[in-house]
């Protein structure tokens, strides 16, 4: 196929990458855009979800919340906030990105806290540990596989759709996708669809290292033990949503 | 100083909706086309998929590991993809990118659903004489059914979403008006009736769906 051939010519290029705008530019743009939607949505869903699941209560509005963000197209949102007074400037986009954040890692923090076994709180508040001591050497190590979930969810969501901020002129490195189109130039086209997309498998594969480092004790095995997770099992969050 | 006020840019105006309506209806259907044959490819491939999915153990992790690299990939890139096989400026674009997301959603739902009938269940139908097509349609479907409906829910709902991402292609269904409101000097009152379109039509559809699932499964309500 003659686009892989350009697709490549054009990758090779060590202009494209370094010239003022290109993809090294976009790139840093991308991250950063990112980086700050999931850093200002975790700051919200975190400790919201925690709270809410050590009371087990919510359980129907953080449900509801997930199913209603599902149906909201990111391209809307994104729209929306770009012809409101913040423009184009990328704290729109950073906004719009931390929106649609916070149900995975809200779902997934709730569930972790809320899935705590009862017998473990209370074996732990009975040999005499504090609230908070409760929080931070119990619970929290126990709903953090979750946690992380929720946070590789919502990282992998944020950095794929931001590429869609290119579609309403934004930056980001769906722009070179956007850029192709508009050129009919397919070799454009497919460098920008694999980069967009080796860069969003990055972010999966390094947040599920990142977690099974994190995660304390046995659990850690889960990671060599994968395929025991496939029983076909549905997450039971906002996650397995295309992006 | 301006001559003439800045002309008002309402976030919503009736009278846009009442003036376009043509438009809109030729773009909401094509949105209702596109979600419609996506989820139908969808589950006529992955029904198949998923039976052989449970029949050959070894196939399952595979399939859904492949599903959910699938997933990862962000919805402007599958269209990129296809496009320089299918054409930057066709439907089918869109089509095949939206038929691959449902199809991992289905797959997936579609499995947990024929996993979770029970062996003992099966062993019963097939030691009273049920042959392999009958126990299909007659023991797993109705036990698999809710996951099935479960999945079919979540597919239809964030396809209705992504067609918007079609837009790229200029078959964006509704997309088209959120889109072209914004390249028309960032005209509000199209961008909201795109917006708010998708919304509604999202959830109508999860209604029905909701709706045809109660009817199919007509015993969960006996209980109560």
């Amino acid at each position: 196929m003659n686009a892989f051939a350009d697709a490549f010519r054009y990758l090779n290029d060590p202009l494209v990458w370094t010239r003022s705008g290109g993809v090294l530019d976009l790139l840093v743009q991308h991250l950063r855009i990112s980086a700050l939607a999931v850093l200002l949505a975790a700051v919200l869903a975190v400790p919201a979800g925690v709270l809410l699941g050590r009371s087990g209560r919510g359980a129907g509005a953080v449900v509801v919340l997930s199913n209603v963000s599902r149906a909201v197209p990111t391209l809307a949102l994104l729209t929306v906030l770009a012809v409101t007074p913040l423009g184009f400037s990328e704290t729109g986009t950073v906004l719009a990105l931390a929106v649609f954040a916070v149900p995975p890692m809200l779902t997934n923090t709730f569930v972790g806290f809320r899935e705590v076994d009862r017998d473990v709180r209370e074996a732990a508040r009975a040999m005499g540990m504090s609230r908070g001591q409760l929080l931070t050497r119990v619970e929290l190590p126990l709903a953090l596989p979750l946690v992380m979930t929720g946070v590789r969810t919502a990282a992998v969501q944020v950095v794929a759709t931001a590429t869609l901020a290119a579609l309403v002129g934004g930056g980001g490195l769906g722009r070179i996708i956007n850029l192709g189109f508009g050129q009919q130039d397919y070799g454009q086209i497919l460098a920008g669809a694999l980069l967009v997309a080796a860069l969003a498998l990055l972010t999966e594969l390094l947040l599920v290292l990142a977690s099974a480092v994190l995660t304390p004790g046995p659990r850690r095995r889960t990671l060599r033990r994968a395929p025991a997770a496939h029983t076909g099992t549905p997450e039971p969050t906002a996650s397995g949503v295309p992006l | 100083m301006l001559a003439a006020d800045e002309a008002s840019n309402p976030w919503f105006d009736a009278s846009y909706v009442t003036g376009n309506w043509d438009t809109i209806v030729v773009h909401l259907r094509q949105h209702v086309t596109l979600t419609v044959g996506a989820v139908l490819l969808g589950v006529l491939l992955a029904l198949p998929l998923a039976l052989l999915a449970r029949r050959v153990r070894p196939l399952a992790g595979p399939v859904l590991g492949l599903s959910s690299v699938v997933y990862t990939i962000p919805s402007l890139a599958m269209f990129a993809f296809l496009a320089p096989f299918t054409g930057p400026l066709s439907a089918t674009t869109v089509l095949v990118g939206l038929t691959l997301y449902t199809l991992v959603i289905l797959v997936r739902n579609f499995l947990a659903g024929l996993q979770g009938v029970p062996d003992d269940v099966r062993e019963a139908a097939r030691g009273m004489g049920y042959g392999s097509a009958r126990l299909f349609w007659q023991v797993d479907l109705p036990l698999a059914l809710p996951a099935f409906m479960a999945g079919l829910r979540i597919a239809t709902v964030s396809t209705v979403a992504l067609v918007t991402v079609g837009v790229i292609t200029g078959n964006g269904g509704l997309g088209q008006l959120i889109v072209g409101g914004f390249n028309a000097n960032f005209y509000r009152a199209e961008i909201v009736t795109g917006a708010v379109g998708c919304v509604l039509l999202a959830l109508v559809a999860d209604v029905l769906l909701a709706g045809l699932e109660r009817l199919l499964t007509p015993w969960t309500r006996a209980v109560a």
